[in-house]
Formats: C-alpha cells, sequence, structure tokens
C-alpha cells in the first residue's frame, strides 16, 4: 500500500516538474517579446508630423534605420521592399525642389483595409494600419488601392528575419510605424534616427502631445487630402 | 466492306486519333503551366515580370479576357432562355457550357498567381463585406452554380419547366457578375487609369463581344468536326450580332478614353497610353483598334465577304483585340506612375515619377495559357460526352 502511495507521490512531483519546465518558457518568452495584455486603445492615435525643410537632400538615414529595425535587404530593385524612401520633389513653376519621406500613410480610412478580400489589412485600434501576415493571400489588390505606393510584396524567400518584425514570401508588406517599438514605449526607428529631428512622432488625440501642439501652430498638409483618408502622416513645408 | 465504309472507317479513325491529340496537347500545356505555377511556389514572383510596380501582369490579362468572356458567352443563352429567340435556345448549353470551361480557366489563373495560392480558400472564412474581391468570390462561385443547374434544366427532361426561371437568374446574376470585374478597377480611384464609373458598363459590353466571338469560333470547329454547316441565316444573324457587339464596345473604350481626356488630371496618362508610351500605344491601336475592330467589322460587314471563313476570322480578331486591350488596360494602367503629388516633378529609389518597365517572363505566360488549356480540356471532353451540338428545328421560328 506504501508502496503505491510512494509511486503516486513521485508521479505527481515529476508531472508538476514536467509541466513547470514546459511552461516557464513560455511565460518567460511572452515577457522576452514584450507582450502586452492590455488592448490597444482608440483614445489615441499615433501620427507623424515631417518637416520637409529640415530634411537634408542626399541624406537617407531614415531609410537605413527602417531597413536595419526592420530586417529589409536595402535592395533597391522593383521588387525589393521598400517601407519608406525619399522622393526628390521638384515645382517647376516656383523653381524650388526638396525631398521628404514617403511610407505608409496610416489613414483613417485606408483604401487597402477596404479592398483585402481577407481582413489581412487592417487598422488597429490606435490607427496603425498592419497586414496580418497570416491571412494574406498575396493578390496585391491593397497594392492597386494604395493611393502612395507604400506597399511591397515579397518577391523571394526570406532570410535571417527580425524576430520582432515577421515577414513572409508571398505576403504584401508596408511600414508598421514601427508597432514593436511603439507597444515598448519608444519611437519608431525613422524618428529616432533623423539627424535633424525633422520627423517628429506622437499622440494626434492627446491635445498636450508635442504632435498635437505643433499641428496646431505650424502649417501642415496630408498627401492626397483630396482623396479624404485622412493619413496620420503630416508634412511641413509641402 | 465496300470501299466507301472503308473510307468512312478510316476517316472516323483519323477523328478519333485527332482528338486525343488534341486532348493530349492541351494536357501538356496545362502541365507545363503547373510546372510554372511551382517555380513561382518555390522561387516566389521573383521569377515573373511583375514587382512592385506593375503588381498584376500577364496571368491577370489571361484570367479577367477568361471570366469577362464566360459572362459574356452567356448572352447566347440568355437570348434563348430570357426572350425566347429559338436559334438562341438551341446555342444555350453549349453557350453555358463555354462559361463554366471559360470560368473555371480563368479562376484557377487567378487562384495560382496568388502569393500564397495554399490560402485560396481563406476569403470563405474570412470574408471582408467592404472588398470587392470578396464579392467577387460570391459572384464567380455562384455563377459556376447557377450554370450548373441552368445545364441541368435544359439537358434533364423533366427539369424543363425550371429552365427559364433559372436563366433568367443566370442572366441577372452574369450582368452583376461583370459589374463587380469591373468595380475591381473602378474603385480604384487614386489611379489615373482606372477610378471610372464607365468601366462596370465597358466591361459588360466589352464581355457581349468577346463571348460571342468565343462562341462562334467553337460552334464553327464542332459544325467542321461533325461534317454539319451551319444554317446561312443562322450564321447570318451571328455574325452580325457580333458586328453590333464591336461597335458597341468600341464605342465604350471610346467614351472612356474621351472623358479621361477631359479630365485635365488625366491628360498625361491619355497621352502615354495613346500616343507616346511604347508599347502601349501600339498594342491599342493596332492590336485592339485595328485588328480587334476595324478587321473584324470588314469581314463582317463588307459585301462578299459573308463566307464561314471570314466570319470565324472575324471571331478570332476580336479575341486577339481583347487580349492586346486588357494588356493595356491592365499593364499600361500600372505604367504609368502613380501622381502622388500632382503639379509637381518627382523621382524616388521606388519608380516615382517614372514609367515602369515590365517584361512577362515565361512562367507567367504559361500559366496564362493554361487557363486557356483548361478551358479547351472541360470543352473538347465535355461536346464529346455530352450532347452539346446545337439542334435547330427545320424552320427559324423567329
Amino acid at each position: 500500500m506504501n508502496d503505491i502511495h510512494n509511486q503516486r507521490r513521485s508521479f505527481l512531483k515529476t508531472s508538476l516538474g514536467v509541466a513547470a519546465v514546459t511552461v516557464a518558457p513560455g511565460l518567460l518568452l511572452f515577457d522576452v517579446a514584450h507582450g502586452k495584455s492590455e488592448a490597444v486603445s482608440s483614445k489615441v492615435r499615433w501620427g507623424m508630423l515631417i518637416d520637409t525643410t529640415n530634411c537634408a537632400d542626399g541624406c537617407h538615414d531614415c531609410v537605413t534605420a527602417c531597413n536595419k529595425e526592420n530586417g529589409l535587404s536595402g535592395g533597391l530593385a522593383p521588387t525589393d521592399s521598400q517601407w519608406i524612401r525619399k522622393i526628390e520633389i521638384k515645382d517647376v513653376s516656383a523653381g524650388r525642389s526638396f525631398a521628404l519621406p514617403m511610407m505608409c500613410q496610416h489613414c483613417e480610412e485606408p483604401p487597402c483595409v477596404d479592398v483585402c478580400p481577407t481582413g489581412a489589412s487592417f487598422k488597429r485600434a490606435d490607427g496603425i494600419v498592419l497586414v496580418d501576415k497570416h491571412r494574406c493571400i498575396g493578390c496585391r489588390y491593397c497594392m492597386m488601392a494604395c493611393p502612395y505606393k507604400a506597399r511591397s510584396f515579397v518577391h523571394e524567400p526570406l532570410h535571417n528575419q527580425n524576430p520582432d518584425v515577421p515577414r513572409g514570401k508571398g505576403t504584401v508588406e508596408s511600414c508598421t510605424l514601427c508597432v514593436h517599438r511603439i507597444d515598448a514605449g519608444k519611437q519608431p526607428a525613422c524618428a529616432e534616427a533623423c539627424p535633424n529631428k525633422s520627423i517628429l512622432f506622437g499622440d494626434l488625440n492627446d491635445r498636450n502631445s508635442e504632435i498635437a501642439k505643433k499641428l496646431r501652430t505650424v502649417a501642415s498638409v496630408q498627401v492626397r487630402s483630396d482623396l479624404g483618408l485622412n493619413p496620420g502622416i503630416h508634412y511641413q513645408g509641402i | 466492306m465496300s470501299t466507301s465504309l472503308n473510307s468512312k472507317y478510316a476517316a472516323l479513325q483519323f477523328k478519333n486519333r485527332l482528338y486525343y491529340l488534341l486532348l493530349a496537347a492541351g494536357g501538356l500545356v496545362l502541365l507545363a503551366a503547373l510546372y510554372s505555377v511551382h517555380m513561382m511556389e518555390s522561387h516566389g514572383h521573383i521569377i515573373t515580370g511583375m514587382n512592385n510596380q506593375i503588381v498584376w501582369g500577364v496571368p491577370h490579362v489571361f484570367a479577367i479576357f477568361l471570366i469577362v468572356a464566360a459572362s459574356g458567352v452567356l448572352n447566347v443563352a440568355s437570348i434563348g432562355s430570357v426572350f425566347g429567340k429559338a436559334i438562341y435556345k438551341a446555342r444555350a448549353p453549349l453557350a453555358s457550357l463555354l462559361s463554366i470551361a471559360m470560368l473555371a480557366g480563368g479562376l484557377a489563373v487567378l487562384m495560382l498567381d496568388l502569393g500564397r495560392p495554399d490560402r485560396f480558400m481563406l476569403p470563405a472564412f474570412n470574408f471582408n463585406v467592404t472588398s470587392v474581391f470578396a464579392w467577387n468570390v460570391v459572384l464567380y462561385s455562384g455563377l459556376f452554380g447557377l450554370v450548373v443547374a441552368y445545364l441541368w434544366t435544359m439537358m434533364e427532361k423533366r427539369m424543363n419547366v425550371w429552365t427559364k426561371s433559372v436563366g433568367l437568374a443566370v442572366f441577372a446574376w452574369r450582368f452583376i457578375l461583370t459589374t463587380g470585374t469591373g468595380l475591381i478597377f473602378a474603385f480604384l480611384t487614386a489611379r489615373q487609369a482606372y477610378g471610372s464609373a464607365i468601366l462596370p458598363p465597358m466591361f459588360i459590353v466589352l464581355s457581349f463581344a468577346w463571348g460571342m466571338a468565343v462562341f462562334h469560333m467553337v460552334q464553327t470547329v464542332m459544325y467542321a468536326w461533325n461534317d454539319k454547316v451551319l444554317d446561312p441565316a443562322i450564321m447570318e444573324r451571328k455574325k452580325h450580332l457580333l458586328g453590333v457587339f464591336v461597335l458597341a464596345s468600341l464605342y465604350m473604350v471610346a467614351v472612356y478614353h474621351m472623358t479621361n481626356l477631359y479630365f485635365a488630371h488625366k491628360t498625361g496618362f491619355e497621352h502615354f497610353i495613346l500616343k507616346d508610351g511604347g508599347v502601349y500605344p501600339t498594342l491599342f491601336w493596332w492590336g485592339y483598334v485595328v485588328l480587334g475592330n476595324i478587321v473584324p467589322l470588314i469581314l463582317i460587314y463588307l459585301p462578299g465577304l459573308g463566307s464561314k471563313i471570314s466570319a470565324l476570322a472575324a471571331s478570332l480578331t476580336v479575341v486577339l483585340g481583347g487580349f492586346a486591350f486588357l494588356y493595356v488596360f491592365i499593364i499600361g494602367g500600372q505604367a504609368y506612375p502613380l501622381d502622388i503629388f500632382p503639379g509637381f516633378q518627382v523621382s524616388s529609389t521606388f519608380g516615382d515619377g517614372q514609367i515602369a518597365s515590365y517584361t512577362p517572363s515565361v512562367y507567367e505566360i504559361l500559366l496564362g495559357l493554361g487557363g486557356l488549356a483548361i478551358a479547351f480540356i472541360i470543352t473538347t471532353v465535355s461536346v464529346r460526352v455530352l450532347n452539346f451540338m446545337p439542334h435547330d428545328k427545320p424552320y427559324i421560328a423567329d
């Protein structure tokens, strides 16, 4: 009888040990991945104000930082992904040129979300437009619909991915506003890397945030505002 | 056995062999297409000519032609079942078969071109109601089911009483379906080439011409194969109907370009597509306007050219013109740079302000041809094992 009790005790001990060893790394990894238990709130709307007058000609630090942060190759072939690019703009009649970074504009009414057949393109409550890589079927309709040509299609197999930024061959991707950094309380990589501090990131809904204050005081525009999409990215000096 | 019987037997045997040869040829093209899909699956779309600027290429030209023609070919059936014309009623089963065959081919190409073709069932489970693509998933599968039911009501005597009502449903459904196909482009507001309310009706009228042309080609081959002669009166009517459809579609395309020319923000695109864009104006004027419209209209309406051959040639040129039109519309429409900063000159590392270049690779061409092969195989096998040959009454009732 005692023998049976002992066996049962040791079985329970072993089982508990195995369960702990199995579950613990998961819990630890969850913490390591900065997983947050609370959902994002629509009280926040993340956005940017980009000062084009300060955006230096020939400087590509934002692009380089984005590529590094998100594990992009940095290749410039038409089949390579470019989440952010510098556009050189020339106003022929005024004889003025300037440059600005262009990326996903994180629209309030994103056409990519409207056209996506599976709902893979979606807008988070805090205004960040993302692609669910597990749902994207790679039809590229969102690329046709985006007025800013902000999206790229992964044309070939990927290697050495950044674990924080999963990507997938045959799916569409674009600027995530560095959602993994935002969730960890940090700024998007491009904003942090800009040597002239031309990219101001913050909560558009918070009247006391630096970005909201500046938007009230400086003249800014949203690109293709005529389309009525209300992008989260604002530009100053166009 | 007499000599005449012997020669008849030899002719039958030849036809039998030819049939299997044709089937094998279709199968071979399909195999090549599947090989291309495998290559695209393992290497990614890098092996196609498509890129981040031209996101839809030759596979979409084939797929959209097949889907649009699949809807248009049902016109023949609708004139029979909805408007009660006897010579069209006799052709409704063949028209329905062609519709199913082309729909299957077109959808296969569309699905196999996806970045993740393994997820093709996902839209069924994660349906986004605001997506016209998602609507089309319902519209395409719905048409498939409806046309199968329509065929059943026609080919099964006991179900004949339902033919008219199911035919009416097919009639309505295909209008909505082609509207849906046009809307895929009509909803792209930001692109100069698209975003126009005229596109859905334009696609409907184009579908009439393309569907009629495909129907006429298949019917001519079937009559020749079975050593039958199509009643000249019937051919005359079909030919003229094709002529009317060609004229109507040319009118719609002209209005589409004229309205674009009138809007200042679209004139740059129109100059590109009609005049300065290299391969695109050439394909538009010579491929679509001349080969796809002028030549068939001459073949149809020029007195003394009413033969079987000229009607067949007219149909073939309409089909080729259709492909030329879609190449210009889909690929040319994307090649012209997206105007993100109207009024400014722009340049970037991502093709802003530049005409995008596109050279289709052999893989995507084979994939497109695979769609044709699917339609061909379904049609060839079906007309052999089932009775799809039109049976006209000894007199023309209407």
